[in-house]
This record gives C-alpha cells, sequence and structure tokens, in this order.
C-alpha cells in the first residue's frame, strides 16, 4: 500500500490521456456486461430447464397441435412419472406492442410440473377454483400495473371463439415469482379448460410436457413415446427440455457464440488502446525508471510499479462499467422483457468481468512493464 | 589507507559500439576515505560519470574490483546492486531527477519506500531531511512549484534521507547560477564536516572543486591527483 501514491499519482500524469483510456474501459465492461446479460436472458430457458423434463411437440413444427388424447397414452409409457400440457396463446393485450407469452394449461399438474413457478396456497387455491383465472409472473404484472383481481381483457389472433364475444377476458388470480432469478417472471398463464370452452372442445393441445422418472433413461423414453405415435397422423418429436430450449434460442444462431465473439472483439480493441496508454506512459519516463532504480528499486519492483498501474486502470475501469451495466438493466428490462424475459447480468459473470478486468491490466502492462524491468539505469538516466 | 571507504583497484571499463571497444576506464586505483569530500574533474569522455556510476553501483567494472564499506559491488547481482544502493548511496544529479508528479515531500520519502519504516516514521525522517536543506515550508511543493536551487536541495534531502554511507554528486551545481550552485556546495560542506558525510562530487566547475578537500582529475581513463583543500 505504501507504494499506492505513487502509482496513483503516475496514472494522473496525463490526465486527459488517462481518463480517455479509463472511459474505453468502461465502456467496454459495460458493454460486456450487457452483452452478458442478453447471452443470460437466451440461455436463461436452457439453465433452469430440467433434465427430468421432456417435450413432446408434433414432428412437423411446434405450431402443429396435437391430440388431448395422447396424454393418457404418454402416461402409460415405462418411465413416465408425470404428463401435463401447454398451449401458444399468442393473443394481444391492448395494442400488439404489447407482446407477452400467455399459455393454456392445466393449473395443478402444470404447477406440480414446475416448482420454479412460485404461488401462495392461497392464490393457487383461487386458481383452481376459477375457470377464467390466470396467473401472471411479477414483471409482467409491474409492466402493466395488475393486481389480483384485475380483468385483464386479451383478444385472439388464431384461437377464435366458437361463440360470444371475441375477447378472452381473464381474473387474475395471482401473481407469481420465480423460484431462482433466471427464471422468467413476465408469462401469463391461464386454465386450458376455459380455452377448450371457448373455442368448442376441440381436443387439441400445443405441446407435452412429461416428467421421466430416470433423467438418465430420458433419451430411451422420448423414443418410446414417439415410437407410440409413429405412421399417426399426429406423429411425435420428443426432446429433453434443455435440448428443446436451446434450439429453441439457437434458431437465430449460436447466440452464445456471437455474443462471446463480439466480446473478444471489444476486448482485443481495448487490449490495443490501454497497451498503447502504459508503452507511451512507460516511454515517457524513461529516465524517471533509472532515477527509480538508482535509488534502491529493484528490477522486480519497478516491473511492479508499471504492472500495478496497468491494472488499477483496468480493473477501476471495469469495476466501474460493470456498477454502471448493473446499475442500467434493471431500466432497461421493461424495453426488453417481450424478447428477453430474464434480463439481467448474472453473478458469475460479474466476477468473470472482474478477472478479465485484472487480466486486461497484465496483458497490457505486461510489455511495458517487462521493458521497464530489463532498462539500464545507465542508459535510462541519459534520456531526458 | 588502510581503512578507505572506497577501494577501486585495476578498474577497467570497456564500452563496445558493434565492432569498436572503447576502454573508458584503464586499470583506475582510487581509495576514498570516510569522511572525505572528493572532487573529481575531467574533460568530456573522460570517464568521471562511468566512475560514479561504478561507485555507485549503477554499473559494474569491466575488469577490476569496486569495494565500498567492504562489499565487492562487481561481483553482486542486479538485485543485490539495488538493495545495496538503497542502504549505501545517496545519488544527487546534475538535472535533480526529481519525479514531477510527487510534491518535494513525496519525493524524499522515495528512498524509504525501500525500508521497513512505519508512514510515521517515514513523515518524521522526511521533515529532518527538508529541514537540513531549508526547506520545510517547500514540502507539498511539486518539483515545477520550486525554483532550480530549491530542486537541487529536495535532490540533496533525498539523498540522504536514509542516511546514506556514501554520496554521490554528478555535477551537482551544472545547471545552477553562481549564487545557488554556492549555496549548494554550502549545503554539502555542511554534510560532509558536520555529519561526516563521505562525498565524491563530478564536476567541471573549478570553483566548486576548490571547495572540495581533496581533487581528482580524470584523464584519457587515468587519476592525476590535483590539490588537496
Amino acid at each position: 500500500m505504501k507504494f499506492f501514491h505513487l502509482v496513483w499519482r503516475n496514472l494522473l500524469r496525463r490526465k486527459v490521456r488517462t481518463t480517455f483510456t479509463f472511459l474505453s474501459i468502461v465502456v467496454a465492461f459495460f458493454l460486456f456486461g450487457l452483452l452478458m446479460a442478453i447471452r443470460n436472458g437466451f440461455g436463461a430457458g436452457v439453465e433452469i430447464a430440467g433434465e427430468h423434463r421432456l417435450l413432446t411437440t408434433h414432428k412437423v413444427s411446434i405450431i402443429q397441435l396435437l391430440p388431448i388424447r395422447y396424454q393418457a397414452e404418454i402416461r402409460s409409457t415405462p418411465g413416465v412419472a408425470a404428463v401435463t400440457h401447454s398451449s401458444w396463446f399468442g393473443g394481444v393485450y391492448q395494442d400488439p406492442k404489447n407482446f407477452f407469452a400467455q399459455f393454456a394449461v392445466d393449473p395443478g399438474p402444470y404447477l406440480a410440473m414446475y416448482p420454479e413457478y412460485v404461488l401462495s396456497p392461497g392464490e393457487k387455491e383461487r386458481w383452481l377454483a376459477t375457470r377464467t383465472g390466470a396467473v401472471a409472473g411479477r414483471k409482467l404484472a409491474e409492466r402493466f400495473g395488475w393486481q389480483v383481481g384485475d380483468r385483464i381483457p386479451i383478444q385472439p389472433t388464431f384461437w377464435r371463439p366458437a361463440s360470444g364475444p371475441d375477447t378472452y377476458e381473464f381474473e387474475l388470480v395471482g401473481i407469481y415469482t420465480g423460484a431462482s432469478p433466471d427464471v422468467d417472471e413476465t408469462s401469463f398463464f391461464f386454465r386450458h379448460d376455459y380455452l377448450m370452452e371457448r373455442v368448442g372442445d376441440i381436443g387439441q393441445v400445443g405441446w407435452y410436457i412429461v416428467e421421466v422418472e430416470d433423467p438418465s433413461r430420458a433419451d430411451e423414453v422420448a423414443q418410446a413415446i414417439d415410437a407410440r405415435f409413429a405412421n399417426s397422423a399426429a406423429e411425435t418429436k420428443t426432446t429433453t427440455e434443455r435440448a428443446f430450449m436451446r434450439s429453441f434460442a439457437e434458431q437465430v444462431g449460436n447466440t452464445g457464440a456471437i455474443l462471446m465473439a463480439i466480446v473478444a472483439i471489444v476486448f482485443f480493441v481495448i487490449l490495443l488502446i490501454v497497451g498503447n496508454t502504459m508503452a507511451q506512459s512507460v516511454r515517457e519516463r524513461t529516465s524517471e525508471l533509472g532515477v527509480l532504480k538508482t535509488l534502491g528499486f529493484t528490477d522486480r519492483a519497478v516491473l511492479g510499479l508499471v504492472l500495478a498501474e496497468a491494472v488499477l486502470l483496468a480493473a477501476g475501469g471495469g469495476i466501474v462499467g460493470l456498477a454502471l451495466i448493473v446499475l442500467v438493466v434493471p431500466g432497461l428490462e421493461p424495453m426488453v422483457q417481450a424478447f428477453l424475459p430474464v434480463f439481467r447480468v448474472p453473478t458469475p459473470a460479474l466476477g468473470l468481468g472482474l478477472g478479465l478486468a485484472v487480466l486486461l491490466g497484465l496483458a497490457s502492462g505486461g510489455l511495458p512493464a517487462w521493458l521497464a524491468q530489463r532498462l539500464e539505469i545507465t542508459e535510462a538516466l541519459r534520456r531526458r | 589507507m588502510a581503512d578507505a571507504l572506497v577501494q577501486v583497484r585495476d578498474v577497467h571499463k570497456v564500452y563496445r559500439r558493434g565492432a569498436e571497444s572503447i576502454d573508458v576506464l584503464k586499470g583506475l586505483d582510487l581509495d576514498v576515505a570516510e569522511g572525505e569530500f572528493l572532487a573529481l574533474m575531467g574533460p568530456s569522455g573522460s570517464g568521471k560519470t562511468t566512475l560514479l556510476n561504478l561507485l555507485g553501483g549503477l554499473d559494474t567494472p569491466t575488469r577490476g574490483h569496486v569495494l565500498v564499506a567492504g562489499e565487492d559491488l562487481g561481483r553482486a547481482s542486479r538485485r543485490q546492486l539495488a538493495r545495496w544502493r538503497a542502504r549505501h548511496v545517496g545519488f544527487v544529479f546534475q538535472f535533480y531527477n526529481l519525479l514531477p508528479v510527487l510534491t518535494a515531500a513525496r519525493n524524499v520519502e522515495l528512498p524509504l519506500l525501500l525500508t521497513g519504516l512505519s508512514r510515521a516514521e517515514r513523515a518524521k525522517h522526511v521533515a529532518t531531511a527538508l529541514e537540513l536543506v531549508g526547506l520545510t515550508d517547500r514540502a507539498d511543493h511539486y518539483p515545477r512549484e520550486l525554483s532550480g536551487g530549491q530542486e537541487q536541495r529536495v535532490g540533496i534531502a533525498r539523498a540522504v534521507v536514509n542516511d546514506p554511507t556514501l554520496l554521490l554528486c554528478d555535477e551537482p551545481t551544472g545547471d545552477l547560477d553562481r549564487d545557488t550552485a554556492e549555496e549548494i556546495l554550502d549545503l554539502l560542506i555542511g554534510l560532509n564536516e558536520r555529519y561526516g558525510k563521505t562525498i565524491i562530487m563530478v564536476t567541471h566547475d573549478p570553483l566548486a572543486a576548490e571547495r572540495a578537500r581533496r581533487v581528482l582529475h580524470l584523464d584519457k581513463g587515468a587519476l592525476v591527483e590535483a590539490a588537496t583543500a
């Protein structure tokens, strides 16, 4: 710590240059945090998807419906512990811009299948008792200012009612929270029996969620389910929920890899900027480094001083950049909620960011520090 | 001079520039007693600064031995030399060589950062050194806020703050006007006479050399004793 003042004052030697370099690092780490939040958003479904859950969809496409009678057949497949279903509703609340995911489900089995969606016992009871009842995620309710008891009209896009008013009117009976920060809190669930009542009982669902008794036999169970419906009018495709979520997330390409490539490019550019700053800084005070060595600073001490400067600059910029993105993300969340239900900088990414900041300092200061270490005193003192 | 603090024995220093060899010092012998104030004079290129660098452990001889307080500097590693300098040598430079980003007090404190002294102890030593050179009231000034003479005083305070065995001065008055140069020389003489500091001063200035107790001339890498004060 006794060298801190020296390191600090050297950093402030060229205030404008240091400030611009510092800001570059802040921007880089802000961007890093933002990309990590986006990446986390894309991957959140994958991360929380259980290995013990399978998704059975129509073999042709997820938008093709499956007969409700498949439920009993799937349940009777060896290795299956439980089955429930879900159907994409795709309705419009007030304006198409107010997009959020809506699913028709069978409340009891669905909540049992997804313990990560947390409802109070009272809310759960009300949902089971209210045919038009619906539950919304905490963030979704906050987005539209919904309270339990509100009536929420949603205009269907393809689940047109067979009779009666065109709009579905739901009663909000509960607001669920996620059991962990990466659980989507932006979805809207209502009862499948109410959907069937409105469209006329067509006896169809979107897809099935299957809980297997033994996750290590998931593939075997999946094959058995698909074999059961082979050569039928509605053949199925069963995969683990995690594989399904991953393929869904990667529809536009391997987003994780794309984002990491951007991060790598940003850091490479920042490495050059900080490295250049440090190289200039060391070059213009060669004689001062010679003086320090004359006074008895060892080669290693001089190396340490230069490295400490670079690390202080990079880590300082990194911390500020990461702190800024952590502060800004909650403000951005409502804007991106429709596309990224989970939008937050995960804690491990903050740790990674700090590690990268230190690494950036060491890498950018490495060469100048090495040159400073090797500096011959007599040669250094000649340079003024 | 059996108890000489500095013993230089048959020292050669050869610089190589490509295929060319330049013999700067040629079999030089020198003894400097503890408490002595020696001036080294000589024309440019005579090897004065080279000799000073060898005495201060900034460079090592090509051949021969440089012993200071019994330590053979030619045999020490870079790391050992650095530690030895920190303990035993104070340097005063022609152009002061203060760090512009540090105040006078912080510049004086630099050698003490390499010791195990506490912050309070360092501050006490710095205050004493600044008082010694008459710059207590300039402790918080940056070098750019000081005159040349004041900068050199800070340089001297930095050189003596850790109470070194040997004070090496490379043209300490070379960048100063006559009056200021005299003040600096008075200061060095005070350090020598009152505190018994051993001082070796390289200078071009005959008036500065006259103030030393002994003057040696270096010419083409060899020493010639000129006068004794």
